[in-house]
């Protein structure tokens, strides 16, 4: 993913961290989409 | 000024290995979070029967607050660009936190001026702070898709309001018995909404920080694997010199891509401030609509997710075709739409909301292309200072919008009783705005290398401000 940046140590970003970084900002916006869908879907229902 | 060293940009450069796929979580973090601001109109209500005031004088708290926005953007974006996002992140939690909490004092003791300063003012700071703070930082971790990366964020802000509405809806029939969410005509207590506000304060508060914690800038000489910075310069109109925030806007780029972004919010304001009423106005027939009331808060709904999606999908595809092709689209695309929903929108619902749909889409598109469009334009050294002073023309166009709406639509007749006919005025004025921002964009050319600073300069005063 990245190039060497003079003599400093490597680093490794666990998966794990990723996931839940995504996770938590992913899953209140997923509950937001599904909330506006609902409402939304009144515009072809209602 | 100087911030603590644990918030400076050094303590944060991240070492060689780091996964960039961690900075976007960490900027939707802060743009969730803000993005609040466009779900106001949950507790307005409940603030006018709170306060015993108008409207109008409750829809200044939104005002102040993207007035606030686009002055602490311009003014702090120097700042947030010399200190870094943790910085900037950390600052922006604080005052968004901050004003929630002023604002809940406001209400709770029936103080309108305390929601003013809090909500509006602080808040507003907050807003500005945090819309800016990631941007940047985005577009250096990904020098191949910058497009993408501003997209994936300032969706963000798109989607903050999407969560926020159901969210305090669920939270005021929590903390009030008597409100019913599912009743339209249902009104919170205040005492309800004060302590919204003070849950809303400390959610976010706890969520900013999060961003704040998990963000790093990537070395100077970082790239990422198999990137080719030479196939970027070889692209029209993107530069690999660069303008500094202070010169930017001495230059006619700055304040071309200003109209042409004002053009295009002001168009889009139109149509979501008027949303609900606007459709049943197109569908009446004498004092009743065709369209019911669920019907246009299902339309509301569903524009909001155009205008979510549109900041990705649009800014995402500017990588591709280029930023003032992607801007053609959105002021040339708009003005067909806009003259299709003006003399055609009344003939079918689905050519109303489809056209109307798309229009916000290119609204939202509009945002989330505009920093890139200033990374191929002046490079990436005060990238988000220089987006902090374009979007001034965000509040400028924040009043523009409601007010060529309301004046049209104020002297055609009242509320309830428009159809129409009586939008077409309103709709023709946007088809001449985004008219002369489709001129504007047009005149775009390369930044006059006298603007440029030069190669050596440019990466001094960064790390020379970097360790201030």
């Amino acid at each position: 993913m990245s190039s060497p940046a003079g003599n400093q140590q490597s680093t490794h970003t666990p998966a794990a961290l990723i996931t839940f970084a995504w996770a938590l900002v992913g899953v209140p916006l997923v509950y937001g989409l599904w909330q506006t869908v609902k409402t939304a879907s009144s515009l072809f229902t209602g | 000024m100087a911030v603590p060293s644990f918030l400076a940009r050094e303590r944060i450069i991240a070492r060689p290995g780091f996964n960039r796929w961690l900075i976007p979580p960490a900027a939707l973090a802060v743009h969730l979070c803000i993005g609040q601001a466009y779900a106001t109109s949950v507790y307005k209500a409940a603030l006018v029967k709170h306060f015993d005031t108008s409207l109008t004088a409750i829809g200044i708290i939104f005002s102040i607050a993207i007035v606030m926005l686009g002055l602490s953007a311009a003014v702090f974006g120097t700042w947030v660009d010399r200190n870094g996002p943790r910085a900037a992140m950390f600052t922006a939690a604080c005052f968004w936190s901050a004003g929630f909490l002023v604002g809940s004092l406001g209400i709770a003791t029936e103080q309108l001026w305390l929601v003013y300063l809090g909500y509006g003012v602080i808040g507003g700071i907050g807003l500005g702070i945090g819309y800016i703070s990631p941007v940047s930082t985005l577009i250096k971790w990904f020098p191949d898709r910058p497009g993408l990366a501003t997209g994936m964020a300032i969706m963000g802000f798109g989607g903050g309001a999407l969560i926020a509405s159901p969210l305090s809806r669920q939270l005021m029939d929590l903390y009030d018995a008597g409100y019913n969410p599912a009743d339209k005509t249902s009104v919170p207590a205040g005492s309800a909404v004060a302590l919204l506000f003070v849950t809303l304060g400390l959610v976010y508060l706890v969520f900013m920080m999060f961003g704040a914690f998990i963000v790093r800038v990537p070395a100077d000489d970082w790239k990422p694997e198999g990137f080719d910075p030479s196939t970027v310069k070889s692209k029209a109109l993107v530069t690999t010199d660069n303008v500094s925030a202070r010169n930017s806007i001495k230059t006619p780029q700055f304040w071309l891509l200003w109209v042409a972004l004002f053009c295009n919010v002001t168009a889009g304001i139109g149509i979501l401030e008027q949303a609900a009423p606007m459709i049943q106005d197109f569908f009446r027939s004498g004092t009743t609509s065709a369209v019911a009331a669920t019907a246009a808060a299902g339309f509301v709904g569903l524009l909001s997710l155009f205008n979510m999606g549109g900041r990705f999908a649009w800014s995402t595809t500017s990588d591709y075709i280029g930023r003032k092709p992607m801007y053609m689209v959105y002021l040339g695309g708009g003005i067909v739409l806009y003259i299709i929903l003006a003399t055609l929108g009344s003939t079918a619902t689905w050519i109303f909301v489809l056209t109307a749909a798309l229009i916000i889409s290119f609204y939202g598109g509009g945002f989330s292309t505009a920093p890139a469009y200033l990374r191929d334009l002046f490079g990436t050294y005060q990238v988000g200072a220089i987006h902090g002073r374009l979007l001034t023309a965000w509040s400028a166009a924040g009043v523009a919008g409601p007010l060529i709406v309301n004046t049209v639509l104020d002297s055609r007749g009242t509320p309830g009783e428009l159809v129409a006919g009586d939008y077409r005025p309103a709709l023709f004025i946007m088809v001449g705005l985004l008219a002369v921002g489709f001129v504007a964009n047009l005149l775009i050319k390369p930044v006059a290398e006298k603007w440029h600073e030069p190669k050596s300069t440019s990466t001094d005063t960064r790390e020379a401000s970097a360790v201030r």
